[in-house]
C-alpha cells in the first residue's frame, strides 16, 4: 500500500523582484528539496524555527502556489503539475488549519456559510436539509452548540474560533489536515483542548495529520513521527521517541535542549547556537547548518550531507543528514543515547 | 512611649481619610445599546454629518417650495439689492434673487458629489480588482493610473472640460476621470492584503473557484474602506465643481451652482459681500457634512478603530 502522500524533493523559490520593469534580482531559496511521507492515520510533525520553511511546505501541499520542482503525490495520484479544474475535486483530500484563528474566518460570512462552503463546493450534500444536517453535526464534532450557526465570528473567542477553522477543514472529509501552527497562537489550557480535539478527530475519522509547529513539548505528545527543517532542508526524521531520545542531528539536540523542563529547580545543559540563521536567499555550501553548529568540521563546509540512517539510531526509521555518522563512534558526540526522554511523559 | 508609637500611626491614618477626597465611583456599568439606535448613539459624527446632508438633500429636492422665485429671472432695475425681507440673501448684479439661486445651486452640487463618487467607486472597483487578480494586468494600468495621478486632479479636470461644451454631465465625467485612479489604487491594496488572508487560502483548499471567492471573500471586504473614501471624494467633486464653474470651466452659466453665483459676485465682493457669501457658507456646510460622515464611517467600519471600553 502506497503512502497517503508521498513528497519528493519539492522546492520552492520564491522570486526577488526589484527594479523599474520587475525583473527577478534573486530567489529565496524557502524550500530547497525536501522529501517525506505521510501514511494515513499518521501524524507527522514538522518542526523547526521561524522562517525554515515550514508553511510553505504545508501551502505547497495544498497547492496554494505552483512549487518550484519536485513531485506531491497523494495516494499515487501527481497532483503538482495538475491544472486547476482537475486538482479541484482532489482538494477535498486535504484541507487546512491555520495559526490565527482571527484571520482565517471571513468576517463576513456566518458560521453557517463557512461551513457550507466545502460541502456546496464538492457536492457532498443531497440537498438543504442534508446541508443543514451535515453542518449541525460539524458544530457536534468541535464541540461548539448547533445554534450558533447563525452567530459571525467576531462574537467566538480564539479557541471556539479555531474549534470553527477545524470543522471547516472537516466538511469536505479530508483524509489529511495540515495544521499550519494550528495551536501556537492560543493560550495554554485552549491549546490542550485544540489539541486534545484535534487527537479525538484523528482516532474517530482516521485523519492523517501534519502537524507544523516550533513547540517541542505539543509535538512530543500529539505526533508519531517527527521531521526537523532547518533553512529550507529537511536534516533529520525520526519516530517520536527515538527524536526525542536520542537525537542525531546537531540541530535537533540544540532544539531539544532549549525545551523548558517543566520541574522547578530541573536544570538541562543548554546548547546555545551562535550567530543568526543565514539568509535563505543565499544559504551557505555544504552543510546548511555548518555556520552554527558546535561540532562542525571540514567536511561540513564543502559537502552537503544526504539523509541516511545512522548506525546508532534507536528506532528503525530514524534518518538524519549529518557527516558525523561516517566517522567513528569515539569522535561521534550524537553516537549514545543522552538518556531518556527529554520531556518527563 | 510605646503607646505613643502605637497610637500615633493610626490617628495619622484617620486624618488622612478625612482629608481624601471621596472615591469616585468605580466604572459605572456600560450597557452596550443594540440596534440603529445604538448604533446612530454611538456614532455622533455620522449623525452630524448625515443630518446636516439630509437637510441640504432635502433643500435640493424642495428647492421650488421653500419660497424660492425664478432663480434665473432677470430684474435689472432691483440690482445689488441688500439682504431683505424680500430678498433673504439680496440680489446679484443682474436682480436674480440670490435665495434662490443658491438653493437651486445645491441641486448641482449635490448631483455632481453624489454621482462622481458613485461612479469612481464602482469603475475603481472594478479596475482596481482586476489589477488586484490579474498579475499581468496589473504592471499595465497601474503605470496608466501613476501617470493619470502625476496630473493634479484639478489641472486634468479643467484639461477634459476644455475638449468639450460646459454641462452637468461633461462635469461629472470629468472630475470622475479624475478621480478614478485614487480609487483603483485603494481597491488594489485592500484586494492584495486580502489575497493573501488565511481565509483566502482556506477557500481555495476547500475548492472555491476564483471568481467566487472574489465575490464572496473579496468583495465584501473592500466594501468598507469603499465607502469611506466614496464620501471623501463626494467631498472633493463638490469643491472641483465650484471651482470649474468658478473659472468658468464647469456648469454653464445659465444654470445656477454655487461656482457660478461666486464668480458672478467676485467683481463686486468688496462692496457686495454678501452675493459670494451665501454660497460659499452653503458650500463649506455640505462639505463639511460629507466629510463628517466620511469620518464617522471609517471609525464605525473599521474594527481596528472599534471604540470599546
Amino acid at each position: 500500500m502506497t503512502a497517503l502522500l508521498e513528497v519528493t524533493e519539492l522546492k520552492k523559490h520564491f522570486p526577488i523582484r526589484g527594479g523599474f520593469f520587475g525583473g527577478t534580482t534573486g530567489h529565496v531559496y524557502a524550500v530547497d528539496g525536501i522529501s517525506f511521507h505521510i501514511e494515513r492515520g499518521e501524524t507527522l510533525a514538522l518542526v523547526g524555527e521561524s522562517g525554515c520553511g515550514k508553511s510553505t511546505v504545508g501551502k505547497a501541499i495544498l497547492r496554494l502556489f505552483d512549487i518550484t520542482a519536485g513531485q506531491v503525490v497523494l495516494d499515487g495520484k501527481r497532483i503538482d503539475d495538475m491544472t486547476a479544474a482537475t486538482l479541484r475535486p482532489l482538494r477535498r483530500r486535504v484541507q487546512v488549519v491555520f495559526q490565527d484563528p482571527f484571520s482565517s474566518l471571513n468576517p463576513r460570512m456566518r458560521v453557517r456559510d463557512i461551513l457550507a462552503e466545502p460541502i456546496r463546493n464538492f457536492g457532498l450534500a443531497r440537498d438543504a436539509r442534508d446541508l443543514e444536517e451535515r453542518v449541525a453535526k460539524l458544530m457536534d464534532t468541535v464541540r461548539l452548540p448547533r445554534d450558533a450557526v447563525n452567530r459571525w465570528p467576531h462574537e467566538f473567542s480564539g479557541g471556539q474560533r479555531q474549534r470553527i477553522g477545524i470543522a471547516r477543514a472537516l466538511a469536505a472529509e479530508p483524509d489529511l489536515i495540515v495544521c499550519d501552527e494550528a495551536v501556537s497562537a492560543l493560550d495554554v489550557s485552549v491549546k490542550a483542548q485544540i489539541v486534545n480535539l484535534l487527537q479525538d478527530l484523528q482516532q474517530e475519522l482516521g485523519l492523517a495529520l501534519l502537524f507544523i509547529s516550533h513547540d517541542l513539548a505539543i509535538v512530543e505528545h500529539m505526533t508519531h513521527r517527527v521531521a526537523v527543517m532547518y533553512l529550507g532542508k529537511i536534516v533529520e526524521v525520526a519516530p517520536k521517541r527515538s527524536l526525542f531520545a536520542a537525537p542525531k542531528h546537531p540541530y535537533t539536540e540544540a532544539l531539544l535542549s532549549a525545551v523548558p523542563v517543566p520541574m522547578p529547580g530541573a536544570q538541562r545543559e543548554r546548547i546555545i547556537l551562535r550567530g543568526d540563521v543565514p539568509s535563505p536567499i543565499n544559504p551557505p555550501k555544504g552543510c546548511r547548518f555548518h555556520t552554527r553548529c558546535p561540532y562542525v568540521f571540514d567536511r561540513c563546509r564543502t559537502e552537503e550531507p544526504k539523509l541516511a540512517a545512522p548506525r546508532t539510531a534507536m528506532a528503525p526509521g530514524h534518518v538524519a543528514a549529518c557527516h558525523l555518522h561516517d566517522r567513528p563512534d569515539s569522535e561521534n558526540p550524537l553516537a549514545v543515547a543522552k538518556g531518556e526522554a527529554v520531556i518527563p511523559v | 512611649m510605646a503607646s505613643a508609637t502605637v497610637v500615633a500611626p493610626a490617628a495619622l491614618t484617620s486624618r488622612d481619610v478625612a482629608a481624601a477626597p471621596p472615591m469616585p465611583d468605580v466604572l459605572p456599568p456600560v450597557k452596550p445599546r443594540r440596534g440603529f439606535l445604538g448604533f446612530l448613539r454611538r456614532n455622533p459624527t455620522i449623525v452630524a454629518g448625515a443630518g446636516l446632508l439630509l437637510v441640504m438633500l432635502a433643500i435640493a429636492i424642495f428647492a421650488p417650495l421653500l419660497f424660492t422665485t425664478d432663480p434665473t429671472a432677470l430684474a435689472p432695475a432691483r440690482r445689488t439689492r441688500e439682504p431683505s425681507a424680500m430678498y433673504w440673501f439680496g440680489t446679484d448684479m443682474l436682480g436674480r434673487d440670490v435665495y434662490s439661486r443658491v438653493l437651486y445651486g445645491t441641486r448641482v452640487s449635490l448631483l455632481v458629489g453624489f454621482s462622481v463618487a458613485l461612479l469612481s467607486s464602482v469603475i475603481g472597483l472594478t479596475i482596481g480588482l482586476i489589477s488586484g487578480f490579474v498579475r499581468w494586468a496589473d504592471s499595465i494600468i497601474m503605470r496608466i493610473m501613476d501617470g493619470m495621478m502625476s496630473i493634479p486632479p484639478i489641472l486634468l479636470a479643467i484639461a477634459l472640460m476644455a475638449l468639450t461644451r460646459g454641462s452637468v454631465q461633461n462635469v461629472i465625467i470629468a472630475i470622475t476621470i479624475a478621480e478614478i485612479p485614487r480609487v483603483s489604487r485603494l481597491v488594489r491594496g485592500v484586494v492584495l492584503s486580502l489575497r493573501e488572508q488565511p481565509y483566502v487560502d482556506a477557500a481555495v483548499a476547500a475548492g472555491t473557484r476564483t471568481p467566487v471567492i472574489i465575490w464572496r471573500h473579496i468583495l465584501p471586504n473592500t466594501l468598507a474602506p469603499i465607502t469611506v473614501q466614496a464620501t471623501y471624494i463626494c467631498a472633493s467633486a463638490m469643491i472641483v465643481e465650484a471651482i470649474l464653474s468658478f473659472i468658468g470651466a464647469g456648469t454653464p452659466p445659465i444654470i445656477p451652482s454655487w461656482g457660478n453665483i461666486m464668480a458672478e459676485g467676485r467683481a463686486l465682493w468688496q462692496v457686495k459681500p454678501y452675493i459670494v457669501f451665501f454660497p460659499a457658507i452653503f458650500l463649506s456646510i455640505t462639505v463639511l457634512a460629507v466629510n463628517l460622515l466620511g469620518d464617522g464611517l471609517r471609525d464605525a467600519l473599521d474594527p481596528r478603530m472599534a471604540k470599546r471600553l
